[in-house]
């Protein structure tokens, strides 16, 4: 059983293109759910306004590039203030249920045969991401060795004892890009949060009729939170595009929006870090789970009468379902949590 | 200026009656007990105030007048519509019809956030601290017209520096005398429930509000803080505030109030002074049911 091979994927996995995209979305979601208590639901639509606003701009439109870019963001404000509107009056479970439709509707709406012209349809869009990928420094042709990185071919490879990392140089690429977002957005959430205007998020958090009765207009401040955090999903949008040079309607199902939500759970809700810590965990622990089953199986250390193949994927999510329990059970607040929050009297 | 000013009238008048209450009994002295008696100078005037849900008509006050720093007290049996009432002055709820003006300004129309920047401030019947904020945080999201609490501004910590350690200056004064000094870095929800009332009072006032509407103060608090919370909202008057509040614990309306509106099915039945209204056969009636001593005979 090759451990070191597990190993190394699910580091790679761990910092890549993927869990970059989830930590991007998990941030904008931070800022609702976490700080302001906002149940957004329907992260995924965000994302793939992102994403199709890109792609239909570039693609269907033919706009430039940056273009493309302002569409998806225009799309995101669009969708949040369509949702906010009509539930951000009204109680909390509301939003809930308006953006898990939402989401749905907009998935639907992107796979529907009928409008397959505009979106693809079921199959998606792709040829949008050439100008992007003509921006990469990172050259594909190059090859060279420096202490434990070696470059060969446009790959990277970084060789330690316990595990040997590679990416493309599109991969690298992409990560430049995400972990430069990530960080922008990381100080951009860390100034708001500790301002006043983040003290009135986190009180309406708490009890926004509280907030309200101390003059501060609630709807407005729980409508820039959506706006927000539909803004960084989108951004994450684009970076799935992207990173995939191609955008597909079944990837903004709800599961995307749960996972947000258990990477969040994971890192610690309302933590700075919490969700990029959580994303790398997930990550890493998905990658891990499987990587290892498979090896398991394909070195015979696991006997193909208790587990096959194909059997691998189902059991991952219910491993991953089942640490999930466990985390709640013994470290509810998460990683970056804090306890003493969750053992307080809540009258 | 007007703190050395009163303290000057304090100390002319030999006797102990502070200058506060003495103002007030003095405007109500000479008001008759009547429901909607117009004030000396009423702070809030209220006219033809109706809520109904479906069919149930839960306030209908055709006249109410709060005259400007005293301690009214609203009082009636469950479900008379007092909360209600509450709710709708305070924006939290939308009458059916009726207006009122608060310190020479329409309210009806304003939603609840406005009004309390106009300077109007409520607390809540269940206390609605914000438990997993500080004590010091509860406070300083008290303070109105916050630079930082802009989106952009808020990025900007240079423009809202100065005005966050003011109104942490004045969160310390005002949790020192509500005896939360020592609290002021635990979270609001590891507070009793009568330090959380304190809180409440205490967060209210980071307003500077002109107007305090409590809700219920009483309920839920030992009686060795009853008396210390009595004693806060009586310095509410004596700081010039007007206290509007609902209670049901008559000893304390008789401790504090200067004068008592009282509620029944929806209705105002009537007003006065404490003393008037404990003798007043409606308000009997009222509390105990119209036909209590009919069922005696």
């Amino acid at each position: 059983m090759d451990w070191h091979f597990v190993f190394s994927q699910a580091l790679t996995q761990a910092i890549g293109p993927t869990m970059l995209v989830y930590a991007l979305a998990a941030i904008g979601l931070n800022l609702q759910f976490g700080y302001t208590g906002l149940l957004n639901f329907g992260q995924a639509a965000f994302a793939a306004m992102g994403a199709y606003g890109l792609a239909i701009g570039v693609v269907v439109l033919d706009l430039p590039f940056w273009w493309g870019i302002g569409l998806g963001l225009a799309s995101a404000v669009v969708l949040a203030l369509l949702l906010g509107i009509p539930t951000l009056r009204l109680r909390a479970d509301y939003l809930a249920i308006v953006t898990i439709a939402a989401a749905e509707i907009v998935r639907r709406t992107a796979r529907a045969t009928g409008l397959s012209e505009y979106t693809g349809g079921s199959d998606g869009m792709r040829g949008f991401s050439e100008p992007f990928f003509a921006m990469n420094p990172y050259p594909s042709e190059a090859t060279w060795t420096f202490l434990f990185a070696s470059m060969d071919g446009g790959r990277l490879k970084l060789d330690f004892l316990l595990f040997d990392l590679q990416y493309s140089n599109r991969d690298l690429w992409v990560m430049t890009v995400g972990w430069v977002l990530v960080a922008f957005f990381l100080v951009l959430l860390g100034l708001l949060v500790r301002s006043p205007w983040g003290r009135v998020l986190k009180g309406i958090r708490e009890d926004e009729e509280a907030v309200r009765s101390l003059g501060k207009n609630v709807f407005a401040y729980k409508m820039q939170a959506l706006v927000i955090g539909g803004l960084i999903g989108a951004v994450a949008g684009f970076l799935f595009a992207l990173s995939r040079a191609n955008v597909q309607p079944d990837t903004f199902i709800t599961d995307f929006t749960f996972y947000l939500y258990v990477i969040i759970i994971l890192g610690g809700a309302a933590r700075l870090f919490g969700p990029v810590l959580g994303a790398a965990l997930f990550w890493f622990l998905y990658s891990f789970l499987s990587q290892g089953l498979n090896q398991g199986i394909r070195s015979g250390a696991i006997p193909e009468d208790w587990l096959s193949a194909t059997q691998v994927g189902p059991l991952v999510f219910f491993l991953v379902g089942l640490s999930m329990v466990l985390l709640l059970i013994y470290r509810p607040q998460g990683i970056l949590g804090d306890r003493r929050e969750l053992t307080l009297d809540v009258r | 200026m007007s703190d050395s000013e009163e303290a000057v009238t304090a100390e002319e008048q030999p006797s102990t009656v502070p200058a506060g209450i003495a103002a007030a009994r003095a405007a109500l002295a000479d008001v008759p007990a009547e429901p909607g008696v117009p004030k000396l100078d009423p702070i809030l005037n209220a006219t033809g105030v109706r809520r109904a849900f479906g069919g149930l008509v839960a306030v209908d006050v055709a006249h109410l007048e709060v005259q400007r720093g005293a301690i009214t007290a609203l009082i009636g049996p469950n479900g008379a519509g007092k909360t209600t009432f509450f709710n709708l002055l305070t924006g939290f709820d939308r009458p059916n019809r009726g207006e009122w003006v608060f310190d020479g300004r329409r309210a009806d129309r304003m939603r609840s956030y406005q009004v309390a920047r106009a300077g109007m401030v409520r607390t809540f019947q269940l206390t609605k601290a914000l438990t997993r904020m500080t004590v010091m945080d509860n406070m300083l999201i008290g303070a109105a017209d916050q630079v930082g609490e802009g989106f952009w501004a808020g990025l900007v910590h240079p423009l809202w520096k100065r005005q966050e350690a003011a109104n942490r200056e004045k969160a310390l004064v005002l949790l020192e005398r509500f005896k939360l000094i020592d609290k002021r870095d635990d979270y609001a929800g590891e507070l009793s429930g009568g330090q959380r009332k304190l809180l409440e009072m205490a967060r209210a006032l980071m307003l500077n509000p002109r107007m305090v509407m409590l809700d219920e103060p009483m309920a839920g608090v030992n009686p060795a803080l009853k008396q210390s919370l009595l004693e806060h909202i009586k310095d509410l008057r004596e700081e010039g505030m007007t206290v509007l509040f609902v209670e049901h614990d008559m000893d304390m309306v008789h401790e504090i109030a200067d004068w008592v509106a009282v509620m029944a099915a929806g209705e105002l039945i009537t007003e006065g002074t404490p003393d008037q209204i404990s003798a007043d056969r409606r308000v009997i009636d009222a509390y105990l049911g119209a036909h209590h001593d009919a069922a005696e005979r």
